[in-house]
């Protein structure tokens, strides 16, 4: 994924694996990027989504776009949009079509306070 | 053989030529040595002279959710499904030395396998399963010996004795780094747990196989069928090397060796990749380590068929893929399988799907006849072929490795999880540009799904059922504070852990204690960023 972004022009902070939501809020934070993305593959997607919403709140980021990718049945789509993430990736979904729609939020994003 | 441009390659980059002819199986001379006979080295054939006509591969369905008493239900129905051995899939807590109620593992309880905490909890798990005469597979290896001593505790309380429990533990903490990444501590100690386990089990242990060397997860991961078997070899090759190094002897150890791969659906590059396998290790043992015992020189192994290649879209395909890798595995010699649920692209298998998967395997056995003979594509001009090709490149790739220092120091530099991804954004790439079909996601796509799957749901109470067992298990036992001094006793002196380990766990210590004692004695890693 961090490949096909690098590639299509945007610049990518990849934090590696099993990063808490605090820490990515955190860096988000410092680095004032345009799209906040995690991938989760562990069926964990709907409180580690619920944790990173509030953690984006506690940083004042919520201008800051949040979505979500992995193994996420298609029941928990809706659920994942309800609790505030912005798009979410299910397994499938083309790698081009994420990197249209990450680029789309990346360009609609608003200025923070 | 005549290659032209036009040739097709397989997804490793081989080209396969039109035709294949007697021209292709190379020079006669050594044709007996290189396919030989099965059950003799080079194991070309496969790893028994009878292989299935004496035994079936086992039946192994890798199963795990939830608390203990969850999983032994579905134990209980595998095996009343005529599943033949277990296989046992932890949550991520117990994968990473958590307990339940440690603040991290809160979303992941029970989510992608079973909780396990305690001694206790994995009597649960075997609960009415009678261990002296089950063969078990464990997914563990950052807390293998953990999970090893909670096992053996468990089996002991059933009056089963060490020297009769047959089963495997994954316990290869390489391809963590590499590519499956529940690793705890830093790469050295690490090895030194792998060593701690296979040495104790060598000689305690002799039937239970304590580690299985996995190449199937850098596969899943992305890479190439030359890059597993290299990989594969390369970490056989080091933890043989560490073990060696202690004092053990080759030909005692390396029989208990397992090992562990992929097959995808390209059905003939998969069984020429296994034949190598059996080929490649052949030589390792007899070659680097100077082994005498044919059965060190043997590869055995379990074939995990393939879950990256299941797809979301048009999920009932997945059943054809699933059989066609299945059918591989065997043609390959597989010991034993587990064939994915086609539910997988979304979510842990449900019990029909888990069972539809068990029935695959038992059409597999009882309706092709494809168990009836030895190595059945044998002689087959492709196939040889392929399988002097492959373990040319793999031998080549091997060299590599140990001119970055062997695959400690490979992996350390992050070499093979560069090439992983590498070769991953490749195949991703083949299919976004449609040089590579796969039916349902870029050919043969339907807007509207036809089938609406009934997915696992987990039952989001197992949590709070086994937060409320470990406190009653906390609240029932006497202190451990001396058992939990001797292991980081022997943790800090290089003595063996496994002793002190099984005292702690009879005492009651749970898996984030004794890993808490590791943590202490070891420090833990945190993943470089390599990209």
């Amino acid at each position: 994924m961090s490949f096909a972004l690098r590639d299509a022009g945007c610049e990518v902070i990849y934090l590696g694996l099993r990063s808490t939501p605090t820490e990515m809020m955190t860096v988000a934070l410092e680095e004032d990027v345009d799209v906040i993305g995690a991938s989760i593959l562990s069926g964990a997607h709907l409180p580690i989504a619920s944790d990173l919403i509030a953690e984006r709140s506690l940083h004042r980021l919520e201008h800051v776009p949040v979505v979500v990718g992995g193994i996420v049945p298609p029941r928990d789509v809706a659920r994942l949009l309800e609790i505030g993430v912005d798009e979410v990736f299910p397994a499938g979904t083309a790698i081009a079509d994420v990197v249209k729609r990450i680029t789309a939020l990346a360009d609609n994003r608003q200025e923070g306070p | 053989m005549s290659e032209t441009a036009q040739d097709p390659t397989t997804a490793s980059g081989i080209p396969i030529a039109r035709l294949y002819t007697a021209a292709d199986l190379g020079d006669p001379a050594d044709l007996d040595e290189r396919i030989g006979a099965p059950g003799q080295p080079p194991f070309t054939r496969g790893p028994y002279a009878e292989m299935y006509r004496q035994r079936l591969w086992t039946m192994r369905q890798y199963a795990g959710y939830g608390s203990a008493e969850d999983t032994n239900r579905r134990f209980h129905y595998l095996l009343d499904q005529g599943q033949t051995a277990l296989s046992v899939a932890f949550d991520l807590p117990t994968q990473l030395g958590l307990d339940s109620s440690a603040p991290a593992a809160k979303a992941e309880v029970g989510r992608v396998g079973v909780a396990i905490d305690t001694a206790d909890d994995m009597a649960e798990l075997f609960e009415g399963l009678p261990l002296g005469d089950l063969s078990v597979n464990f997914t563990i290896n950052a807390t293998a010996p953990i999970i090893l001593a909670f096992y053996l505790v468990a089996a002991e309380r059933q009056g089963a004795d060490r020297s009769q429990l047959a089963g495997t533990l994954q316990n290869d903490i390489l391809k963590e780094f590499v590519a499956r990444k529940t690793f705890i501590f830093p790469p050295e100690p690490s090895m030194r747990l792998v060593g701690d386990v296979v040495e104790f089990c060598t000689s305690e242990v002799p039937r239970f196989n304590p580690i299985s060397i996995t190449g199937y997860h850098a596969r899943e991961a992305g890479c190439n069928t030359v890059q597993e078997l290299a990989f594969t070899m390369s970490d056989a090759i080091a933890y043989a090397e560490l073990l060696v190094d202690r004092g053990l002897s080759f030909d005692a150890f390396a029989p208990r060796f397992s090992f562990h791969f992929a097959t995808t659906l390209e059905i003939f590059e998969e069984v020429a990749k296994l034949r190598a396998a059996r080929r490649l290790w052949a030589q390792v043992a007899r070659d680097r380590f100077g082994a005498t015992n044919p059965e060190a020189m043997r590869l055995r192994f379990f074939s995990g068929c393939s879950g990256a290649t299941l797809t979301a879209q048009q999920p009932l395909n997945n059943v054809v893929r699933s059989t066609i890798q299945c059918l591989g595995a065997v043609l390959g010699g597989a010991q034993s399988i587990h064939v994915m649920g086609y539910d997988e692209a979304m979510a842990i298998p449900t019990d029909e799907a888990v069972t539809l998967a068990l029935r695959t395997q038992q059409i597999v056995a009882h309706e092709t006849g494809v168990a009836d003979t030895v190595d059945p594509l044998a002689g087959s001009y492709f196939v040889e072929a392929l399988t002097d090709e492959l373990e040319a490149r793999a031998t080549e790739l091997i060299g590599v490795i140990d001119g970055l220092g062997g695959a400690v120091a490979a992996i350390e530099a992050g070499v093979p999880q560069r090439w992983i991804a590498e070769s991953a954004y490749r195949s991703e790439m083949a299919v976004a540009n449609l040089t590579a079909v796969k039916v349902g996601v870029n050919a043969h796509v339907e807007e509207a799904e036809a089938t609406e799957l009934r997915l696992f749901e987990l039952d989001e109470m197992a949590r709070d059922r086994q937060l409320a067992r470990l406190d009653r298990h906390l609240a029932g036992r006497d202190d451990v504070s001396d058992a939990l001094a001797a292991l980081s006793r022997a943790a800090m002196s290089g003595q063996n852990v496994m002793e002190p380990l099984i005292e702690a766990a009879r005492r009651g210590a749970t898996l984030g204690e004794l890993s808490d004692v590791f943590r202490k004695a070891f420090g833990t890693h945190r993943e470089p960023s390599l990209w």
